[in-house]
């Protein structure tokens, strides 16, 4: 499998606390990889530096064999990598249309254009309304943003991250605060989307159901750094892991 | 040389009083997380009450000294206006967005600016009185003002007992807390009111004080008000907004360029403040002492 | 509250007609109101397309300004000089050399504005129109000084329309009036195409959410600087159309209560949607008419509606207008 992301020796401090000690993280084109750990194990800070919302202390972070250790976050976006957040971060005065159809727009480079109304693009338009029907929101098509449940808000923020068609979509916590159909519902669509091929996931959970129904690959923080890596049938049979996550279930 | 000692001396003046409108303006901001786009007004109400009240003691004759003791009267006035108006006016939008808050504040300077020229007319009011009551000093021939001396020393006490205040003193404690985390400040028991409106009245009390000293050697006009908020502002840029070190500074800073400024610049003078100004936000944007 | 999304024409015929019969009314003004009234609206007109241009800032970009006197300034005098050093009398020439010299004016200053929001973007921008109100008064020799720049007549259309002789001022202000009343409406449709469109919701996307709007891949100081290039040439357009009918430039245009008066007409007319900031900027020049008519103080007066606006009506006339027509239709539907 090709590698589509890799950091080398990836190091964040935050005073004495070490985020990311020494990362080397590699991502396998096309694959369903879940990044669990307990909290403050450094997720969501290897997370942050790979989308720009960090400046490495050390080290390299190459994307498709290019470096972006320094690139900006329109340029890793432009590169192909797309994220969620962990509170979901929405256009709560817009419509969930509006929502997804900026990502559309941005990534097709008509962000910009300010002579046309955005609503006669067609084009924009349909693959508005295809990925609002994948994420199961057409019908809530011309809501705003704002009055959404909080499982749809979920759904949402993962839509305009989608709906930039990255190479390599990062969802922090998609299924956190929301009913176990919901969870189902989020994760269907992930895994739909990359099991057709059209990209890469790497999620941070915490819920090891998940986790281990869904992924292809399972990767362990602790303190900063890896603990464990393989596939969910290696990570259950795994003595570290199962003592670092008490309590999770080692029979699926 | 003389001349030198003199230009030395009078942007020490002039800091002098930039530095007490813009540390007010600081506290606030550090305190309650508020812009007062009227605190410039408040300049100019303590100028305006002080040169009325000065004038109205010189009239019975009452001696310098008592003259002087009016000058803090008029902060003080000032610093009451200021009590009143934060709980009424103010602390209604603090949960409001931040454009509201700034609108607020920006229709209290209309009202204010009005306010004074409805009380003390469109004509300047004076208080030159005060200023010869000082004895000048001589330097290697030249003869200046003693009472800008005074002034550079009032602006020196005033810098260090808010320092103490802030820094050294049980007060200072609660607002240094509430300005960190106020909410958390309230959990722990703390009046929040209480800080805010002493903030509040502290910081006019402050400008208003800018206001009172200077009027002796400048009469109070209309419109000073807003030319004060605009120095100011550059001034808190310069140093950063909420540091009292960063107030000091940079009312130092702005006070010396502008002073060259009128010497070889001077109709592009407040042009070249706000290039700096453009510049220090352009390469620090917190400014020289400031926090994000 | 739902938003509309729909994409056929169809569905903007209502906004269509409404807008038709807007400006018919607004034709028809000359011929049944007298010439102060028609004079009074032409200013009003004005007012509207400069509160028009700040609103893309405030209501869509979330920037507040307390400066934009500046660029009304910059278009009005830039009027007066044309005319005194370049010789120049036509109206069109005055708007198709004005508008670049606001816009290159708008680019500089927005370049330093933008880097800043909230609080110190407001004070930036309010510190910016007071150091050139500072250089319009010292640098008299140049500016005029208090005593400001003349402007004369323009020639409306090329020299077709030409107002010499008797009846002579009532003509042009007619026939003025009509020339603000279509480029008005010429600046309404722009504006109204540009918050339509992508670039639109991408302004109201960094308003409401910078980070994540960043994260959709949208350079957000280069969208502000654009909102803030496109803001003040509408307003620095609304000084050179204002300039030949107050007949002078003087500096208190580039004065900050000017700024404030422009930023009330937004807030009067409700800066969260399109037209509140077109009925703000009409409706204010009656107000203020009336209000320097009644009281030397109507200054205070001014800042005193101001705080009761925030304090009562902060979604402005027009907001509140929609507010009741939404509880009236829902009242209406079984």
């Amino acid at each position: 499998m090709t590698i589509l992301l890799q950091t080398i020796d990836l190091h964040k401090s935050f005073g004495d606390t070490r985020a990311c000690d020494g990362v080397n993280f590699l991502v396998h084109q096309g694959e369903f990889l879940s990044l669990v750990g307990s909290n403050g194990a450094g997720k969501t800070s290897l997370v942050n530096l790979i989308s720009a919302q960090l400046q490495p202390d050390s080290g390299k972070i190459l994307f498709e064999g290019n470096d972006i250790t320094y690139a900006t976050v329109s340029e890793r976006i432009k590169a192909g990598i797309a994220r969620s957040f962990q509170i979901v971060n929405l256009f709560d005065a817009m419509s969930v249309f509006d929502n997804v159809a900026l990502s559309i727009f941005s990534r097709e480079g008509k962000i910009t254009n300010m002579a046309a109304l955005a609503n006669h693009d067609r084009d924009v338009h349909n693959e508005t309304v295809e990925v609002l029907g994948q994420f199961g929101l057409r019908d809530k098509s011309e809501v705003l943003a704002g009055g959404l449940a909080q499982g749809e808000r979920k759904l949402l923020d993962v839509a305009i991250a989608y709906a930039l068609r990255p190479k390599l979509l990062f969802l922090d916590e998609p299924t956190s605060g929301v009913s176990t159909h919901e969870k189902a519902q989020i994760m269907d669509t992930v895994s739909s989307i990359v099991r057709a091929g059209t990209v890469t996931a790497v999620i941070i959970e915490h819920d090891m159901d998940v986790v281990f129904r869904y992924s292809d690959r399972i990767v362990m923080m602790h303190e900063g750094s890896f603990l464990a890596d393989g596939t969910p049938e290696e990570i259950k049979a795994n003595k570290d892991v199962a003592n670092i996550l008490l309590g999770a279930p080692l029979s699926a | 040389m003389a001349i030198l000692t003199i230009q030395i001396l009078n942007s020490l003046f002039y800091a002098s009083v930039l530095f007490l409108i813009a540390a007010g303006l600081s506290l606030i901001f550090g305190v309650m997380r508020i812009v007062n786009m009227a605190h410039g007004s408040f300049y100019g109400v303590g100028a305006f009450i002080t040169a009325w009240l000065i004038g109205r003691a010189a009239a019975y004759g009452l001696s310098p000294i008592w003259l002087f003791l009016l000058i803090p009267v008029g902060a003080a006035a000032v610093a009451l206006i200021g009590a009143v108006i934060e709980p009424v006016l103010l602390r209604p939008f603090y949960r409001r967005a931040e454009e509201y808050q700034l609108l607020v504040t920006f229709g209290l300077l209309l009202i204010i600016e009005d306010v004074v020229r409805f009380f003390f007319g469109g004509l300047p009011v004076t208080a030159d009185v005060l200023m010869d009551a000082v004895p000048s000093i001589h330097l290697s021939g030249l003869v200046y003002p003693g009472y800008y001396i005074v002034v550079i020393g009032v602006g020196a006490a005033a810098a260090l007992a808010l320092w103490a205040v802030i820094y050294r003193t049980k007060f200072g404690v609660m607002l240094r807390a509430t300005s960190q985390d106020r909410r958390m400040a309230s959990t722990l028991g703390l009046n929040v009111g209480f800080v805010y409106v002493s903030a509040f009245a502290i910081g006019c009390f402050m400008a208003g004080l800018g206001g009172a000293i200077i009027v002796p050697s400048q009469a109070a006009v209309l419109g000073m008000g807003i030319d004060a908020l605009v120095l100011a502002f550059v001034v808190v840029v310069i140093g950063g907004l909420g540091s009292l070190q960063g107030a000091l500074v940079g009312a130092l800073i702005v006070s010396f360029v502008r002073t060259a400024g009128i010497q070889f610049f001077p109709e592009i003078e407040l042009a070249v403040l706000y290039l700096i100004a453009a510049i220090v936000l352009l390469v620090k944007p917190t400014g020289l002492f400031g926090s994000a | 509250m739902k938003a509309t999304n729909s994409v056929s024409v169809r569905s903007r015929i209502p906004l269509l007609i409404a807008a038709a019969a807007v400006l018919v009314v607004l034709a028809l003004v000359p011929l049944v109101a007298g010439l102060y009234q028609t004079q009074l609206l032409t200013y009003g007109l004005i007012a509207a397309i400069a509160a028009l241009g700040f609103n893309l800032l405030l209501g869509y970009t979330g920037l507040l300004s307390f400066g934009h006197s500046a660029f009304f300034g910059i278009g009005a005098y830039s009027v007066g000089f044309l005319l005194r050093d370049l010789g120049i009398h036509s109206m069109e020439l005055y708007i198709l050399i004005g508008i670049p010299i606001v816009a290159i004016a708008s680019t500089l200053f927005g370049y330093i504005c933008v880097r800043h929001t909230r609080i110190f973007f407001g004070i930036l921008t309010l510190a910016l129109s007071q150091v050139l109100y500072s250089l319009a008064l010292s640098l008299f020799w140049v500016t005029g000084g208090t005593d400001g720049l003349r402007v004369a007549r323009p020639t409306l259309l090329a020299s077709l329309f030409d107002f010499t002789g008797p009846g002579a001022f009532q003509r042009f202000l007619i026939t003025y009036y009509y020339y603000v009343l279509v480029i008005f409406a010429i600046c309404v449709v722009i504006m109204w195409v540009i918050v339509h469109s992508p670039f639109g919701k991408a302004l109201q996307a960094v308003r409401d959410n910078e980070t994540r709007a960043a994260f959709l891949g949208i350079r957000i100081r280069r969208f502000r600087w654009l909102a803030f290039l496109i803001s003040g040439t509408f307003t620095g357009l609304a000084g050179i159309l204002w300039a030949p009918l107050n007949g002078l430039a003087t500096p208190d245009v580039l004065y900050w209560t000017f700024s404030g008066e422009i930023v009330f007409t937004a807030l009067l007319g409700g800066f969260r949607n399109f037209t509140g900031p077109i009925v703000g900027g009409i409706v204010y020049t009656y107000l203020k008419t009336y209000a320097i008519a009644t009281t030397e103080y109507w200054q205070a007066l001014l800042g005193a509606v101001l705080v009761l606006l925030v304090l009562l009506l902060p979604t402005g006339i027009v907001g509140a207008l929609s507010q009741i027509a939404r509880r009236f239709g829902a009242k209406r539907a079984p």
